[in-house]
């Protein structure tokens, strides 16, 4: 595992696994009940390209609405791309055939922000956790049961939990159970949908800490989906910033952090809440809110928003420029 | 108990002392809160910060008086707004004051708002009810409310209901009604939770401009140090329905003296900064109603004593202005 101080050009040395390039997805908006009419398009992603590296994580940060979730769910093939291809281990999963597709499903996981509706309150722990394997994997009730002990284990539960029901456990706990079902199926890539902001304080760290060991452990790579940018600063070694379905800033964490060149992500780190009182933050508050994606501005999509806007900004898009090996930003300033 | 001396002189508006608040469950009684002492000084913001079940959303209900009864109860201690007791308020008395004095900013700008009344008529409520004024005027006023939370085209969008607002604007007719009979106590029960964090922002600086416009106490509930931090002038630490710490807020930060706080800052990640690896506070928040005899936190603390399992521990001064509830400052 590399770590946040690594130099970029280290980092590329480590085996893309996933690959986004160009990824769109364009959702209709009809008028009529009966015969429904297309009468516009919400632009959701609009132009996504990432990489997941092995072993390492990419955050992905932008307000509601910025098509992180969307993003997210064509990974997890809950939603059909418009446009653009996704390749695991170079392949293309949307020509692949349906032995390949369940291979993809099974090597990419997810867990969800709320870990209250994320498992069914019916199923005891062990057939939660076992699901996955039962549809994915051949094996016997003996290695199983034994898998699950493991994976209890693991997540810092133990194995008399398997017999419980999930009301019985807190949040914090819960998290932990839908880890080790993500887990169970030995996945490369977990997707991890704010897996930490509807846990107390107090349980954060410790679901935050978990996350990176049994990412050591297992050897798989995240790909982090958040709002809170000291989480993102945490966790990811690659950060994408998210504006309208549009990656307006790309880079390694501290990198990133350190020459945020975006007007965005400075209005985004001068917005987020100090550590401590006597931290002076820039005056950098943006006015107004995120324009709808329906109907998204011209040229640049930020400029109705950002405080160095130019003549252009309106008119032309703007250009994908390297600053550093692996940190690129869409700005008309650079 | 210490209050603040240094910087803010201007006169106590809210004065909480052993408060007390007990729901009967057929688990038993569940102290919510169990003896909260405070004051709070015009113009001054005060942090309550604390997880869930900490009991600080109990405290805010309590002040505004409206814990159910039953189950619940407040079973003792005063809460005096400019020397008079809440407690003490039959219902009626205490409806006149509520909204008027004393006004509430709800977390969550999607069910506090009526989804079949118009925005104005909303704000207009409050107004109504405290005032005896003629129609024409209340209009007026609600218009002038709206502009004063930055709702741009207040003319029309007076007319306008919940669903045709954004979250944040929704959260701005929240604060509106909060402020809208010009209260000298404003409860804020984390008002940015969900909200963007560019939004949050705008909010906050809002909520400031308002405050010091008005000379109002402003009262912050979080589960954020973020917030305190960037707000507060005052902090107190809740845990497990008592205050375990309160001071300053840099002192807070400077030297967290109870080891809960000591382990909440330390757990949060920061974003000025890189951190190896996050310290952890093992196991969950106790449940209230089966609480262990000595310091709650005492399961979870890194620095258990004997005593600690015993005794609740006595609040000990750190500075004139701090003061932690830990055996360790004895």
């Amino acid at each position: 595992m590399t770590t946040l101080e690594a130099n970029p050009m280290t980092q590329t040395t480590s085996e893309v696994l996933l690959e986004a390039s160009g990824l769109k997805k364009h959702f209709p908006v009809t008028k009529g009940l009966l015969i429904s009419k297309v009468t516009g398009w919400i632009k959701a992603v609009d132009g996504v390209s990432f990489q997941i590296r092995a072993g390492e994580t990419l955050g992905i940060v932008g307000e509601s609405g910025c098509g992180k979730s969307t993003t997210a769910k064509m990974l997890l093939q809950l939603e059909e791309p418009t446009e653009g291809t996704i390749r695991y281990q170079g392949d293309e999963i949307h020509n692949a055939t349906a032995e390949q597709r369940r291979a993809y499903r099974s090597s990419v996981q997810a867990v969800f922000q709320d870990p209250w509706s994320s498992l069914n309150p019916r199923m005891r722990v062990r057939d939660l956790i076992a699901e996955p394997m039962v549809i994915n994997l051949n094996l016997s009730r003996r290695e199983m049961q034994d898998r699950v002990a493991k994976l209890l284990n693991d997540v810092g539960l133990s194995s008399y939990h398997a017999n419980l029901y999930p009301h019985e456990f807190s949040g914090g706990q819960r998290q932990r159970l839908a880890i080790a079902r993500a887990l169970s199926v030995e996945p490369r890539v977990i997707v991890l949908d704010e897996p930490v902001s509807a846990l107390d304080v107090s349980i954060r760290a410790q679901i935050m800490n978990l996350l990176m060991d049994l990412q050591n452990e297992y050897n798989v790579s995240y790909l982090l989906i958040a709002h809170h940018l000291a989480t993102v600063r945490y966790m990811c070694d690659w950060v994408a910033v998210m504006y309208l379905g549009q990656i307006v800033e790309y880079g390694p964490t501290k990198e990133l952090f350190d020459n945020a060149s975006h007007p965005y992500t400075k209005a985004l780190m001068n917005a987020a809440l100090p550590s401590h009182p006597d931290i002076e933050q820039e005056e950098m508050i943006l006015t107004g809110e995120v324009p709808s994606p329906l109907n998204p501005p011209e040229g640049c999509r930020f400029h109705p928003r950002c405080p160095f806007v130019m003549d252009r900004c309106s008119r032309d898009i703007p250009q994908v420029t390297e600053l550093e090996p692996g940190h690129v930003v869409s700005c008309h300033l650079y | 108990m210490t209050t603040s001396t240094t910087e803010n002189t201007s006169p106590v508006v809210l004065q909480v002392d052993g408060l007390k608040t007990y729901f009967e469950t057929r688990w038993g009684t569940v102290r919510a809160v169990d003896g909260v002492s405070f004051d709070l000084r015009r113009g001054e913001t005060l942090g309550i910060v604390g997880e869930s079940g900490s009991g600080k959303s109990v405290t805010m209900l309590s002040l505004m008086r409206l814990i159910p009864e039953p189950p619940g109860r407040i079973v003792d201690g005063q809460i005096l707004l400019e020397g008079q007791d809440l407690v003490q308020l039959s219902d009626k008395e205490m409806s006149e004051i509520r909204g008027s004095q004393i006004a509430l900013i709800i977390q969550d700008p999607m069910t506090s708002l009526n989804p079949v009344f118009s925005i104005g008529n909303q704000v207009g409520e409050a107004i109504k009810i405290h005032q005896d004024i003629p129609k024409r005027t209340v209009v007026q006023q609600v218009l002038d409310v709206l502009r004063k939370v930055n709702i741009p085209a207040a003319e029309t969008r007076v007319r306008d209901y919940p669903h045709q607002m954004s979250g944040g604007m929704r959260q701005r007719v929240v604060g509106a009604i909060g402020i809208s009979c010009e209260p000298i106590v404003l409860i804020a029960d984390e008002p940015t939770t969900s909200l963007d964090v560019t939004i949050q922002a705008q909010y906050l600086k809002l909520l400031k401009e308002l405050q010091e416009a008005s000379n109002i106490g402003l009262i912050f509930i979080t589960h954020d140090f973020g917030i305190v931090a960037k707000m507060c002038d005052r902090v107190a630490v809740m845990y497990a329905g008592r205050i375990v710490e309160m001071g300053d807020v840099r002192d807070i930060f400077n030297h967290p003296s109870h080891p809960y706080t000591e382990a909440l800052l330390s757990s949060v990640p920061k974003l000025e900064e890189d951190v190896d690896r996050l310290y952890s506070i093992e196991g969950q928040p106790p449940t209230l109603h089966d609480l262990p005899p000595g310091c709650p936190f005492a399961p979870r603390c890194q620095y258990v004593m004997d005593k600690c399992l015993e005794t609740y521990p006595s609040q000990f001064d750190v500075s004139d202005s701090h003061y932690a509830a830990c055996w360790r400052l004895e």
